[in-house]
């Protein structure tokens, strides 16, 4: 057993140290990334100091580490947007020592600009321009040539044919440039400056904006519009230009260097034509402002900057951007969040949390996994245990009040969070304050999230927990206790059909009887639905599926492993009874009527009859839509069923096309070896023949699975998309003949849901467009519902 | 552009322990192998009550949750405090790694870490009573359910 001590290993936390016995250049490499990465944290010495030296040493390495210098301090360029200035004034110390290296920095940023462009790494390319735009500030590149790139960018906007999206980042990358350079760009060039924004003025004026409604968190104006982000952003630059680019809050180290800076030879920028569209180009989609707070919510203390003002964009940024640099390392990014450059005057911790559930409900999806925030949050109360617990409960009051106008899918989301968070916190919290929602119709959304996140508190914990934190007067939003309902038990009718097989299908069950004896047993129960004449008995039969089922999951209650053990153990049985699409539907059936009360076993014994084959995805959304399920249609775990469906479908498609691509790539490599080794000894080519001929017949295969994957796929969405349409047509005739105003409750609810198998699986629809378009999103249906899918379509124009 | 700055931005949350199992069929380096590669995560410090739904419910947010074994008292059969999670993929247990390890299931903070993977008995506590090996699990009034298997 080796005793070797792992001296590289790190605990949860924090960094790694390297200790090298001898010094080698890739230890002096180690040590230059490291001091370059490093520079502008805690330190004892100031940042001006710490830039000086460092500029000092890199300036000793360069005839030496040039070249993994310049990748480094691209890199940070890259991927440290939030650490802009501190490397934008690095870079400018740098070349005031060194004029060859500013170029040649530069030309290497340029080429990682069309590199990153190429690649459809939109973000990065992004962080490129703003760092090359505050190199002016820095002296290292002339204004003159900045303003000539960004002339570039916005004749984009004259291209023909293209999607607008694609013209949409350069305006963008643009306009969100300004708050470092505008005021430079403006003094050097005025006149130009004013014709680029005019430009831009102009291409906003017309853009399309149908994408708006289905992105935005609420829909209502007040108290915060929902802004759509290039609109914002245009608000944001015209009241910066009215201050005459006056901006306070960017810390600008270059300032204190300026004498130095100033001696400096600047660079041109070589012309940049921003590279043509093509069609796999993927440009980022358009996104809405998050906005809940304004300078009325901090009580005391720093004001919080305007809606439109810079300093709020640039806040929003690098918080956003901290969180992308450490989103795993939950206790490093709360930490690196509160000391945030400037965190003094302003209201840093309702920033903080504006930002997060920003992200969290931003739509289609959060830019990261959920269950991060919840935990980032909860890190962020630790650190700061007396002031932000505060905030996220002013929060979590102010979000619970706007219910009536948030997104579906955000309030989900919210529930979710919720229920997780206050199952970290013992479960405290003032339900009192929210007692007006008692007085409600129980589907409005107020009561409705009450009770969603109490269903979810108990699956954390149990029944009983769940009555003792509320007060008495939430009884009715109480879930129910989560025990299966066996209809024949001792209490069970005497007449009930079937009631007799039960016991001695039960009885069989329990002296281990096999699958073809348990059919054998069953034989004898009657199908109520079918002729004399079908002497087999195979075709469906219901009390049979009920019989068999509902003694099953009664003796295997226990737990969810039991249950698992049960639907594996007779997975012959199953298979059986529901062979066909009636059978599939009734086993859904009787598993809801069974556990009804209990809506986590349906979930999961659903998930189990997917995965073994018993049922289809198709037949879940069948059921969900189904006259059966339409009282527990607006309630959470039905749509956490059908979504986690179609992701087992989606899972399922995309690894058999993973499985065809490898073996096509196996056979590229056989066929390759082949053409190396021919004229090899006559064995080896038939070996390699046959190898070959194995290969393609299994390629043929699975290119025939895939196929065939793919047309369930698009089945599941059509089956889901055509039976929203039915329930929506239905309900909007039925109002225009009564007269009645269609925006109740449950069409709010439904037509958001629609809105989000849309935005949850956008990626996997896009490829069904065509058919959605021909056969079912046509120009005859509603226009509330045409609407929906015009909104998607908007998305990616 | 492929620089990865590896100084900053690391993800110990994911790193391997410092644990090893001694029953392990294997040395070290395999070992190591595996818990690298698994998909499957040991959850200690977990209440005698706490159930395989509230597990599911808990750690299914960061994945699909393939499959929850409770871990038992050797002697006596019932729920000791600790159980095995297995994922399907590797993506879904690393975020588990790093958001629901440390964090609270039935009011315990529980302790989440890499194992090599289930195999058939590691579900029975090692300690000398036949519990956890570290048994910091406190009775409450529930009482603790018994498992037993499902007839086969």
């Amino acid at each position: 057993m080796s005793r070797r001590r792992h001296s590289d290993e790190s605990d949860a936390g924090s960094q790694p140290h390297k200790r090298r016995r001898t010094s080698e250049p890739i230890e002096i490499e180690d040590r230059l990334e490291s001091l370059i990465c490093r520079v502008g944290e805690k330190s004892t010495s100031s940042l001006e100091s710490n830039l000086e030296g460092l500029a000092g040493v890199l300036e000793a390495d360069l005839p030496n580490y040039k070249s993994k210098i310049l990748r480094i301090l691209c890199a940070v360029a890259r991927i440290l947007p939030e650490k802009l200035t501190v490397y934008t004034t690095l870079v400018g110390l740098l070349n005031a020592r060194n004029y060859n290296f500013g170029g040649e920095f530069v030309e290497a940023m340029i080429r990682q600009l069309k590199e990153t462009l190429k690649s459809n790494l939109y973000s990065e390319a992004l962080y490129l321009v703003r760092f090359l735009s505050d190199l002016v500030n820095c002296h290292v590149i002339a204004a003159p040539s900045m303003v000539a790139m960004f002339e570039n960018f916005v004749s984009v906007t004259q291209e023909e044919d293209i999607p607008q999206v694609r013209s949409d980042w350069y305006v963008y990358a643009v306009l969100s440039s300004l708050p470092w350079v505008g005021k430079e760009l403006y003094e050097k060039k005025d006149v130009e400056m004013d014709r680029l924004l005019n430009q831009i003025e102009g291409y906003l004026k017309r853009r399309q904006k149908t994408h708006v409604p289905m992105l935005q968190v609420w829909t209502a104006e007040k108290p915060h519009p929902q802004e759509e982000y290039l609109d914002c952003l245009w608000a944001q630059v015209q009241k910066l230009k009215k201050d005459r680019w006056q901006e306070r809050h960017i810390l600008r180290p270059y300032i204190a260097f300026d004498s130095v800076l100033c001696e400096a030879l600047q660079h041109n920028l070589p012309p940049f034509t921003p590279p043509a569209h093509s069609d796999d180009a993927v440009y980022p989609m358009p996104h809405v402002v998050f906005r809940m707070f304004d300078y009325t919510d901090a009580p005391e203390g720093p004001v919080m900057p305007g809606s439109h003002s810079v300093e709020r964009f640039v806040i929003e940024e690098n918080l956003h951007c901290i969180i992308k640099s450490h989103w795993r390392e939950r206790k490093t990014c709360a930490a690196q969040l509160l000391s945030y450059p400037g965190k003094n005057k302003i209201p840093l911790n309702y920033h903080i949390v504006e930002v997060i559930f920003g992200e969290l409900f931003q739509l289609p999806g959060p830019p990261h996994i959920d269950v991060m925030y919840t935990a980032l949050l909860i890190e962020l109360c630790k650190l700061q245990p007396g002031s932000l617990p505060q905030v996220l409960a002013q929060a979590t009051e102010m979000m619970y009040m706007r219910l009536d106008t948030m997104n579906t899918t955000c309030i989900d989301r919210l529930i979710n969070w919720f229920s997780h968070h206050l199952s970290n916190f013992q479960f405290r919290w003032s339900w009192d304050d929210w007692a007006d929602c008692l007085t409600q119709d129980i589907e409005k959304p107020k009561p409705k999230f009450v009770k969603e996140v109490l269903e979810k508190c108990m699956r954390l914990s149990y029944h009983q927990r769940i009555v003792d934190i509320v007060p008495p007067s939430f009884t009715a939003l109480i879930p129910a206790n989560p025990v299966c309902s066996y209809k024949y038990g001792d209490e069970a009718d005497s007449s009930l059909p079937g009631l007799a097989m039960t016991t001695t299908v039960g009885n069989a069950i329990k002296n281990r009887a096999s699958n073809e004896e348990i059919l054998i047993v069953l034989k004898d129960v009657p199908n109520p639905n079918q002729d004399d004449d079908d002497d087999e008995g195979d075709g469906f039969n219901p009390l049979k599926i009920e019989v068999f089922l509902q003694t099953l999951l009664h003796l295997a209650a226990k737990s969810s492993s039991h249950s698992f053990s049960a639907l594996a153990k007779f997975h012959e049985v199953l298979k059986t009874l529901t062979d066909s699409d009636e059978g599939k539907l009734h086993i859904l059936r009787v598993l809801y009527e069974f556990w009804r009360n209990h809506p986590q076993m349906i979930s999961v014994l659903v998930d189990k009859l997917i995965r073994t084959q018993i049922v289809d995805c198709a037949a879940v959304a069948n059921w969900i839509f189904s006259p059966e399920m339409a009282h527990d249609f607006t309630r959470f775990y039905v749509w956490e069923i059908l979504h986690s469906t179609i992701r087992k479908m989606n899972k399922h498609v995309q690894k058999i096309q993973k499985e065809l691509d490898e073996a096509k790539v196996k056979l590229e490599k056989q066929q390759n070896k082949k053409q190396r080794d021919s004229g090899d000894e006559e064995d080896m080519e038939k070996n390699s023949e046959d190898e070959e001929g194995q290969l393609e017949e299994q390629i043929e295969r699975l290119q025939e699975k895939v196929e065939s994957a793919q047309s369930e796929q698009k089945n599941l969405f059509l089956v889901i998309f055509q039976r929203f349409i039915m329930l929506l047509t239905e309900h909007l005739v039925r109002c225009e003949t009564s007269g009645i105003d269609i925006n109740t409750t449950w069409y709010k609810n439904c037509i958001e849901r629609l809105q989000q198998i849309f935005l949850m699986h956008h990626v996997i629809i896009q490829q069904y467009m065509g058919t959605l378009e021909n056969l079912l999103f046509t120009a005859e249906l509603d226009h509330h519902i045409l609407t929906v899918y015009q909104q998607f379509c908007a998305l990616h124009l | 552009m492929s620089i990865k700055l590896n100084a900053l931005f690391s993800d110990s949350y994911v790193d391997i322990s410092q644990y090893r199992d001694q029953h392990f069929k294997g040395n070290r380096y395999e070992q190591e192998k595996l818990l690298k590669q698994s998909c499957t995560l040991y959850v200690g410090n977990l209440s005698f009550y706490t159930t395989e739904e509230q597990v599911h419910e808990l750690f299914s947010k960061s994945g699909d949750v393939k499959r929850i074994i409770i871990g038992l008292d050797k002697v006596k059969k019932t729920a000791c405090g600790f159980c095995f999670v297995e994922y399907y993929t590797r993506a879904d247990a690393e975020n588990a790694m790093r958001f629901i390890n440390g964090t609270r299931l039935d009011d315990r903070i529980i302790r989440t870490d890499w194992d090599a993977g289930f195999k058939e008995g590691r579900q029975f506590g090692r300690g000398k009573s036949g519990g956890q090996q570290h048994n910091t699990s406190v009775k409450t009034s529930r009482s603790p359910r018994a498992f037993s298997c499902f007839p086969s």
